[in-house]
């Protein structure tokens, strides 16, 4: 018998994650290292880390790594990807780093089409500094500061950032995808290797969105973490390629 | 019919007892231990009442690449 699922090349081996049971984070960091081994782009990629739970991210990717202060990731990207082209820039994101505090940077280096990448990981919280109420918390979700449920009225309304830079010409791909089932990590994988594709043939910006379970934050267990993404979340945000410019030529 | 050759291992110092290989596994070939690991948590374990099939569904979805799979 032979091992059928071999350990990703690119992700460091036998290393215990911080992340807690169930979170979303460990299967998009897979998933990572695994289109990077199959586009054979680890010996040049950059991968930008941000502020938020993935912050250790360098511990666990086999590759180079830039820690970015909170939110600037896709500024830093721009930095590295203009002055050295030849280099495989990608971020690593989560919705309080990239739709909060980061929100002038994704806009603008979406609006400038800069040749990168950025992984986005939706979970709905600020999940790092204990569950906070985060611009992509859904409508009467409880956070440890809107107790009572994100009241419109007081706290607006879920922001799609994704779908807020899709609009913008200068984004080559957009799509909004999920991991709460095995068929749903197959297509993030997908989705994955797609935006990692563009950059490469110079296409230019690709983001992922992945709506990712968090069950310490939301006080759920894992499998029904899954289920929430399944029946509330996917309904708010919608799953699906939102924009594909790819054929413009 | 010859019956197909898998074994499904867990790692069980890096497995966190999410269970969701355990949900995922439509063959019942995983269950949750009754021992703790150095981390505290039950972790998935090999169930001795059914046998794994390599359909590798509990690979997919395994925040923590925990788990191996050897067929043929």
């Amino acid at each position: 018998m032979k091992l059928k699922n071999k350990w990703p090349k690119y992700y460091k081996k036998d290393v215990s994650t911080h992340y807690c049971p169930g979170c979303g984070h460990g299967v998009v960091h897979r998933l990572v290292a695994e289109v990077l081994e199959e586009l054979d782009l680890g010996k040049r990629a950059i991968c930008v880390n941000p502020a938020g739970c993935a912050v250790l991210a360098y511990k666990y990717f086999d590759i180079d790594v830039i820690e970015s202060a909170h939110g600037r990731g896709t500024a830093i990207a721009t930095g590295v990807k203009r002055a050295k082209p030849e280099l495989f820039v990608f971020t690593y994101q989560g919705d309080g780093d990239l739709s909060a505090i980061g929100t002038a940077e994704t806009i603008h280096s979406a609006n400038r089409g800069e040749n990168i990448c950025v992984v986005f990981i939706n979970n709905a919280v600020y999940g790092m500094t204990g569950g906070q109420m985060a611009p992509t918390t859904l409508l009467t979700q409880k956070t440890t500061t809107s107790p009572g449920g994100r009241d419109p009225q007081f706290d607006g309304y879920p922001l799609h950032i994704t779908d807020v830079v899709a609009q913008f010409p200068g984004v080559t791909y957009a799509e909004r995808v999920a991991v709460n089932s095995p068929a749903a990590v197959l297509k993030t994988k997908k989705a994955i290797r797609t935006a990692f594709q563009v950059q490469v043939d110079g296409l230019g910006y690709s983001i992922i969105e992945v709506l990712s379970p968090c069950p310490t934050n939301w006080k759920m267990s894992s499998i029904a973490s899954h289920k929430w993404i399944d029946e509330v979340m996917s309904k708010e945000f919608p799953l699906g390629v939102l924009a594909d410019r790819r054929k413009r030529g | 019919m010859a019956k197909k050759q898998c074994k499904v291992v867990v790692n069980e110092s890096l497995c966190k007892g999410c269970n969701l290989c355990i949900e995922y596994c439509k063959h019942g070939a995983l269950r949750s231990s009754s021992g703790l690991n150095k981390m505290g948590y039950h972790y998935a374990e090999p169930s001795e009442e059914a046998e794994c099939i390599g359909c590798m569904m509990c690979t997919l979805v395994c925040p923590e690449v925990a788990i191996e799979v050897y067929g043929e």
